[in-house]
């Protein structure tokens, strides 16, 4: 516990320097970069141990405001959150002191503080035991992206992400506040350890509560609105650790309301289930059309974060129907992917950031052959994608492969699970190979090919830092695919903190043998990779390989445009999930024998945005012009106001 | 012997699926009256390997009624008017098929809440409901009237097969009554259909809303 | 003996996979009323492209090249795990064919990225094809696997091949008749044969699997070929171990019932190949959903007894 106080003094300490340095970039990338990883390494270390050696630590101290205590509590479920939020803390502070160069014009001192006050604000979030507490962190950690989203203030774009962002997090934290005053009120106390599970209708009120608040943090479809814009717009290693971890505050408050509120009723599995295949199919669906990479990768994170809820849906169906092996393996998968989405998608939004950063634009139909010149970053988003599709031998498979391996061992079941898990395995494979898509994509547009623009053929490699940032987070993907085996500890130290020692012990048990032989698969399959390309290296038997124009099919004069590009790409798929994807398309109409120059484009606008949410939004700015002459800008009449609601307090409770 | 029974059931649901993605009116007809022969065909297969002589003629009656009369019925009443293809359903194709599974799946559901006498044959009862949903949807989906009649008859063989289901002995009594009441049917649609086909050219019934009497008076300006 | 049997059943299919090819041509030449390719036609292809130079095209990167040794070390890989006439693989564990599944999608993965890293209109094209045609046949793999697995109450393509009994045919023939029309649909999509792809045409408009590889050439061009082989071999083998499920104890007995089984199969892919046309692009997304409510039907019927 001592080390983590170290930690989070570190990061705020170094936010607080940072605040001071807004004229000199270098120092202030310097002292944030520094804080960051030197408070990162300092608080691993507990992280790790607590997984380890599972023991729950408890620091309390006196805290004047009422009804909460600044005690922070160490268990093996924080523990297993906190690893990837340091891991991801120090990657993202390397790359981030490369990223922001100190020949732009805009000082890098304030959102460096901004970010170093997010690490630490996560990590008192996975750390509280005290309500007040944790909405606190919860609020300083969504006021703090709030500023990263507002970096590019310029652009009207990040300020309309920015104030999305900020009424959703308001929202969810409405809900949250709710919530827990539900559970106080039962329990007289806003301590963690103190809350009872409610009787009846209240449980139930608490848990949709919980899901609604959680759910906004968490971006699960149709509470996702404000993810996609607001991620692509933070920089681009703000972007990594906000799709990374900071989602996962979500899925973690999930998992410590589930604890809170058990036994579960069936439906609550249920739903959850149904959220988490809407998510996870949908988001796919739309990363699918997306044409910019990072806007693509956001929705590629609501399909994981469905993946995770779709996994936990599971485990209480599981629990609530007594099928204990699935609910572990479903709950276990889910930990694993919290792990291992967070390693692979912070890679991805670096690789992202690196395309942004030497080409001008994250457009894909722009780029275009940036494999020769980044072929580092080439060669690591390529790796992160194999590893987001759930490839072996990346670490995208394991907890996909928990998560189906319950859903089968549920099938011969009661017929109400058995028709989840035929429903998890049918969207779980599509979407599988719907990501399978997206990747391939993602990776062939920007990267393969030849550059589609001037800014596309003009890109430079990015500096050592970047670089060193994504491979420290690939070396942690690759590593963390083939250790597999070795990850079975943690998840179940951190599942009986969370679900009780039952689950650790079903969870080992069924886990261990497969992960294993898998490790011993994933060995045999670099063995004959390896193999094979020393063999083919012995059949060229070192001879020069000819170099020539890729084979145009007889026409001798392509340009860089005719090839396949991005929309292109996925355009049969596109067609097909038309109904769901509702994509503009502006067609040109040609007419006459000698027509002009014509454009076309398509566009993939936010369909839960416009046709859930714009409508409901009308209404109440209706509503709200009403009340308008209560908004007329003189501040006596404020002040008036305020008197008037404290004398109308004091009356009422005289 | 069931075995074979409950293959004949799959290639029915088979080929309610067929039904339901085919747009050409020819292969339409043909599909409805295979699976009026496998429905034939089925009390001959469940009946546990006794074959009794009404039972054999029964079978054939209804085996040549709906695999050739039938069909030769809405073969020549396509040649009248010329119809070819049922082309632009209301659904797609894709979610056709998806409704009739999920059609099988909640009769399947269904069948086993149902308090029927026990069959012998699995899924005689998801099957039949499945059959009669699959002919309501071509019904209700379908633009020309021929395919409605279709549907009719789809929904016949559905019928019969429930019948199956709930009168294992004796489902000469049922069956005969609905058969009969179809058979007019058919002469009667085909009639109409004759009928349609020579007032307006066409036996698309989406264009028949010109006879309604709210489409007069708007034109006409009064009310 | 018993440890060295997996070896020789890896071998034997390692070795005999190319096979299948050259009796489908055969297959189909007799239909045709040619004469037809050697038998062993693929063997000789391969020897003479192991040894040629290969051409790069400019535009390309390592990923062109990385392709084809991932794409065969994934489908190799795979093959460990399978089992071989009733008989479990190298690798057999609980959960064995989803890791298959997604070894076929690693392939995929870098097959479908060194054709983008020509920059060919043509081999995007392809590529594009390639991938959607996976979000249809996956799903239908899966719930096929999972109706299998329902059947048998195994969660190991080893265990479920050998619980897998004549006795279980006659008890869940629809099912298991329905799940092995799926497998062959998926054989078909997933191997670029007739009707979804015409492995014979030289129209790289109308191609998907043919027309990714275009660039490649020498030994490259040769282990994608192999890998092509070893992917019919590796649907061939679930097949046949799905409709062969009579194991008389005996090994060599049983080896050679399967290596029949495999030829019949691909007598019948020749057949198919033979009798019908291409489908148009646009359909071939309607039979892949054929394939997968046929694995729906196999689970609906299944889960309903």
């Amino acid at each position: 516990m001592l080390f983590l106080l170290l930690s989070l003094s570190l990061l705020c300490l170094s936010a607080l320097l940072t605040v001071f340095c807004n004229a000199r970039p270098e120092r202030a990338n310097f002292i944030g970069a520094a804080g960051a990883v030197s408070a990162s390494a300092v608080g691993l270390f507990p992280a790790v141990r607590t997984l380890l050696h599972p023991a729950a630590e408890t620091l309390s101290l006196p805290w004047p405001v009422p009804m909460a205590s600044f005690s922070l509590t160490l268990d093996p479920l924080s523990a297993f959150f906190l690893v990837p939020v340091f891991i991801l803390t120090a990657a993202a502070a390397i790359y981030g002191a490369g990223y922001f160069r100190p020949e732009e014009k805009k000082a890098p001192g304030l959102a460096w503080t901004a970010f170093n006050l997010l690490s630490a604000a996560m990590a008192v979030v996975f750390l509280a035991a005290n309500a007040v507490l944790f909405l606190l962190a919860w609020e300083v950690m969504g006021v703090s992206s709030f500023f990263l989203v507002i970096f590019d203030h310029e652009k009207a774009q990040a300020r309309k992400a920015a104030y999305i962002y900020l009424v959703a997090g308001a929202a969810g934290a409405l809900a949250l506040m709710f919530a827990f005053s539900l559970l106080g009120v039962q329990a007289g106390a806003l301590d963690f350890a103190a809350f009872k599970r409610p009787e009846g209708p209240l449980a139930a009120a608490a848990f949709l509560s919980f899901l609604l608040g959680f759910g906004l943090k968490a971006g699960v479809i149709p509470l996702h609105v404000w993810l996609p814009e607001a991620h692509p717009a933070a920089p681009s290693h703000v972007s990594a650790v906000m799709s990374g971890v900071m989602i996962k505050t979500g899925i973690y408050g999930l998992i410590r309301a589930l604890g809170l509120l058990s036994p579960w009723a069936p439906w609550w599995g249920w739903t959850l289930i149904l959220i988490g295949l809407g998510s996870c199919l949908l988001g796919v669906v739309f990363a699918l059309a997306q044409h910019d990479l990072k806007r693509l990768l956001a929705y590629s994170s609501i399909e994981n974060i469905g993946i995770i809820v779709l996994a936990l849906g599971l485990g209480v169906l599981g629990t609530a129907m007594g099928l204990y092996p699935l609910a572990a393996l479903a709950f276990g998968g889910a930990l694993l992917h919290v792990l291992n989405h967070a390693l692979f998608k912070g890679l991805l939004f670096m690789g992202a950031g690196a395309v942004l950063h030497g080409a001008g634009t994250a457009e894909m139909e722009a780029l275009g052959g940036l494999s020769k010149r980044m072929p580092r970053a080439a060669f690591l988003f390529v790796l992160g994608a194999a590893a987001a599709c759930a490839l072996p031998p990346f670490n995208g498979f394991a907890g996909e492969f928990l998560i189906y391996l319950g859903a089968f061992s549920a099938l011969n079941g009661p017929a109400n699970i058995v028709l989840a898990a035929l429903l998890a395995l049918a969207v779980l494979s599509a979407a599988g190979a719907l990501a399978l898509a997206v990747f391939s994509k993602a990776a062939g547009a920007v990267f393969l090919g030849e550059p589609r623009t001037q800014a596309a053929a003009g890109a430079h490699d990015c500096g050592p830092l970047m670089n060193a940032g994504m491979t420290l987070l690939a070396a942690a993907c690759v590593v963390s695919g083939f250790a597999a085996p070795f990850l079975i500890l943690p998840v179940s130290t951190a599942l009986g903190a969370a679900f009780g020692l039952r689950t650790t012990l079903d969870f080992s048990g069924a886990a261990a043998t497969p992960l294993i032989y898998l490790t011993a698969a994933f060995l045999a399959l670099a063995a004959i990779v390896w193999v094979l390309a020393e063999k083919r290296r012995f059949f060229l038997g070192g001879r020069q390989p000819a170099a020539g124009p890729t084979w145009d099919c007889g026409y001798a004069a392509p340009s860089a445009r005719m090839q396949y590009g991005a929309s292109s790409f996925s355009q049969p798929l596109t067609a097909f999930f038309q109904p769901l994807l509702r994509k503009t398309l502006n067609i040109p109409v040609i007419a006459g024998y000698f027509p002009g120059k014509a454009s076309f484009s398509s566009e993939a606008r936010s369909v839960v945005f416009d046709h859930l949410y714009a409508p409901v939004i009308v209404r109440l700015r209706g509503l709200a012009f009403r009340f308008s002459w209560l908004q007329h800008g003189r501040l006596q009449f404020y002040i008036l106001y305020i008197v008037a609601a404290l004398m109308a307090l004091l009356l009422w409770k005289l | 012997m069931s075995t074979l029974a409950e293959l004949t059931i799959v290639f029915i649901i088979l080929l309610n699926l067929a039904l339901a993605v085919s747009g050409s009116m020819s292969v339409c007809i043909r599909l409805a009256a295979i699976q009026g022969v496998a429905a034939g065909l089925l009390p001959l297969l469940a009946g546990g390997g006794v074959m009794r002589g009404r039972a054999m003629a029964f079978a054939a009656f209804i085996i040549l009624l709906k695999g050739a009369v039938f069909p030769w019925l809405m073969f020549r009443a396509r040649e009248k008017t010329g119809a070819r293809r049922d082309v632009d359903p209301l659904i797609g194709y894709p979610s056709s098929i998806m409704l009739c599974l999920g059609a099988f799946a909640a009769s399947s559901w269904l069948g086993s809440r149902l308090p029927l006498p026990h069959s012998g044959v699995a899924f005689i009862v998801p099957a039949s409901l499945a059959t009669i949903f699959t002919g309501f949807l071509l019904i209700t989906t379908r633009a020309k009237a021929i395919t409605q009649v279709l549907g009719y008859l789809v929904i016949e063989n559905g019928i019969y097969i429930f019948g199956l289901a709930l009168f294992v002995e004796q489902p000469l009594m049922v069956e005969l009554a609905i058969l009969l009441d179809v058979f007019v049917a058919v002469f009667v649609m085909g009639i109409a259909i004759f009928h349609i086909s020579r007032e307006f050219d066409h036996i698309d019934t989406d264009q028949m809303d010109e006879l309604t009497d709210w489409h007069q008076s708007e034109e006409g300006g009064n009310i | 003996m018993e440890i060295i049997k997996p070896l020789i059943q890896y071998l034997a299919v390692i070795i005999l996979s190319p096979l299948l090819l050259g009796l489908i041509n055969r297959v189909k030449a007799k239909f045709a009323g040619r004469r037809g390719q050697p038998l062993l036609q693929l063997y000789f292809d391969l020897y003479k492209l192991s040894y040629k130079t290969p051409v790069y095209s400019r535009t390309t990167t390592w990923l062109f090249r990385a392709g084809p040794v991932i794409g065969l070390s994934a489908i190799l890989c795979a093959l460990a795990a399978l089992p071989f006439a009733g008989r479990p693989g190298f690798l057999a564990f609980d959960g064995d064919f989803i890791f298959l599944i997604y070894l076929l999608g690693l392939g995929r993965f870098f097959t479908v990225l060194a054709a983008l890293d020509t920059g060919s209109s043509f081999e995007g094209m392809g590529a594009s094809r390639e991938v959607q045609f996976a979000v249809f046949s996956e799903p239908a793999f899966f719930l096929a696997l999972a109706a299998l697995s329902k059947a048998t109450g195994k969660l190991s393509l080893s265990g479920m091949f050998l619980a897998l009994e004549p006795a279980s045919w006659q008890a869940a023939a629809p099912a298991l008749l329905l799940l092995t029309a799926a497998l062959f649909i998926i054989l078909l999509a997933e191997n670029s044969r007739v009707p979804v792809d015409d492995p014979n045409t030289h129209l790289e408009l109308t191609m998907i699997h043919e027309v990714m590889v275009l660039d490649h050439s020498g030994p490259d061009l040769a282990y994608i070929l192999y890998g092509a082989a070893l992917k019919l071999w590796f649907f061939g083998a679930l097949i046949a171990s799905a409709v062969l499920p009579r194991h008389s104890g005996s090994w060599l007995y049983d080896g050679a019932a399967f290596l029949g089984m495999m030829a019949v199969i691909a007598a019948a892919i020749g057949t198919v190949e033979s009798v019908m046309a291409r489908l148009r692009m646009i359909k071939v997304q309607y039979l892949l959903m054929g394939a997968l409510v046929f694995s729906i039907l196999a689970l609906l019927f299944q889960t309903g007894r």
